[in-house]
């Protein structure tokens, strides 16, 4: 019983990322802001396809698009895609250095961040803009971090 | 302990599903009658999560007004004192012009105008995404605040709100993609509709013919002819004229005057509808602006 409840552990840093969503913050670096969210669901599928997938990749993004004002169901989606490639290939992703697991994680945050800017633009028209891309160099600058302090908590806690 | 076979549906069929339901609330949330509901009870639900995100700022903020310097606390007594002065002069001005307003108006036989109940609502989150500039404020229809009120703040029109929660709502900001709103050029008295981009720093004034008199500096200001916003508060500075003969219309860009990506506090209005609604409790400031005062 013990351990399976520890999985709540991993709740709560998604809970904690999502509330990084919100941090107000100054102008400038409020476009720069990683998507926190994507980042730890990422880890999470990683490290625990069998417990955290697409499920709660899509209930994230969700609460991701009640806090951010965006149509609902856009970041699902978005997170929804990019949790099933992650499943998908766990095994061999695993084995990849941090610094191209990085770089993987890079392309798939630009996936996720043109598909849901294409989706927004079929709803409500917006207009495309490099700035929108920022988050993918910073995500990927933030990665290594992230992996490395989520998978201290795994193993100290032992979540599994 | 991971399991050797793989149990529940495989990936493919739970990513068929997640778009599924993706589509499904998309669907709901853009196209159904439901969605203000939906949006005011997810608010609701999440509020406490905005409130424990803005946490660290508060308690910053708390922090430096506590090490102020007496000093320093002084000088802004002096600097606030010399600003009332001022605007207490200006305001018996105004009163006088309201009431010669209101004389000319009678004579005109046109209704009198008068200022409608205001109400000061904290500023809870600000969604700066690109894809959506609204706000979330934390005044909800406990406070009386319903769809559809304007927003103002000291500088100019901040945007709408679009739906709201018992103790919470969320306004859209004019800057949005999806907010247009009635404007005219005080000098020339054109009307035109000034939309939002996606910028929280840039409105687009369309369908403006080339022989259209613009120019760059020209205040705009609420026309009042959409029903929602007051008449007469400002809008945006026209920063750029383009007038290209390429294309079908002008190419006019502005500035909105709101410092919109760092607001704390707004004042909602209710838009006033004609005499018969102006009953003497909504003509006194109310209790939270009083409030506000004595601080």
């Amino acid at each position: 019983m013990q351990t399976r409840w520890r999985i709540l552990w991993a709740h709560f840093t998604l809970v904690f990322a999502l509330l990084l969503v919100v941090m107000p913050l100054p102008t400038w670096a409020n476009m720069l802001r990683p998507d926190w969210p994507l980042l730890v669901v990422g880890y999470w599928v990683l490290a625990l396809p069998h417990r955290i997938s697409i499920g709660t990749a899509f209930a994230v993004g969700f609460f991701v698009d009640v806090m951010v004002g965006t149509v609902l169901g856009v970041n699902a989606a978005g997170y929804a895609v990019v949790a099933f490639v992650l499943a998908a290939n766990h095994l061999k992703i695993r084995n990849f250095s941090i610094l191209q697991q990085a770089f993987l994680i890079g392309l798939l945050l630009a996936m996720y961040h043109l598909l849901i800017f294409w989706i927004s633009h079929f709803l409500t028209g917006v207009y495309f803009r490099a700035a929108y891309l920022w988050p993918v160099v910073t995500g990927m600058l933030v990665w290594p971090y992230v992996f490395l302090l989520l998978r201290r908590l795994r193993r100290q806690l032992k979540i599994q | 302990m991971k399991p050797i076979f793989e149990r529940g549906p495989s990936l493919s069929l739970r990513l068929f599903l997640a778009l599924v339901a993706s589509a499904g609330l998309i669907t709901l949330d853009q196209y159904t009658n439901s969605s203000a509901q939906l949006r005011s009870f997810l608010t609701a639900s999440v509020s406490p999560l905005f409130y424990l995100a803005n946490l660290p700022q508060d308690v910053m903020f708390g922090a430096s007004e506590q090490f102020k310097s007496h000093q320093k606390i002084l000088e802004e007594n002096q600097v606030l004192k010399n600003t009332v002065l001022l605007q207490n002069g200006q305001l018996q001005r105004l009163q006088f012009l309201q009431q010669e307003n209101d004389k000319l108006r009678a004579l005109l036989g046109a209704q009198p105008v008068t200022a409608g109940k205001r109400l000061i609502a904290e500023v809870l989150a600000v969604y700066s995404h690109p894809f959506s500039h609204q706000i979330v404020l934390n005044k909800g229809s406990n406070d009386g605040v319903s769809v559809g009120q304007p927003l103002l703040d000291d500088l100019g029109v901040l945007g709408q709100v679009v739906s709201v929660g018992p103790n919470s709502s969320r306004a859209l900001l004019i800057v949005d993609n999806t907010h247009a709103i009635s404007a005219r050029v005080e000098r020339t008295g054109l009307a035109v509709v000034a939309e939002g981009i996606g910028q929280s720093d840039t409105l687009r004034v369309i369908h403006l013919p080339h022989s259209t008199d613009v120019q760059e500096g020209d205040r705009l200001v609420t026309s009042g002819l959409d029903g929602v916003f007051p008449e007469g508060y400002p809008i945006a500075r026209v920063n750029k004229v383009n007038r290209d003969p390429r294309q079908p219309f002008l190419q006019v860009t502005a500035e909105p005057y709101a410092k919109l990506d760092r607001i704390r506090y707004v004042l909602l209005a209710w838009p006033h509808t004609g005499t018969s609604q102006a009953d003497p409790e909504m003509l006194a400031p109310p209790d939270d602006v009083k409030a506000k005062e004595q601080h």
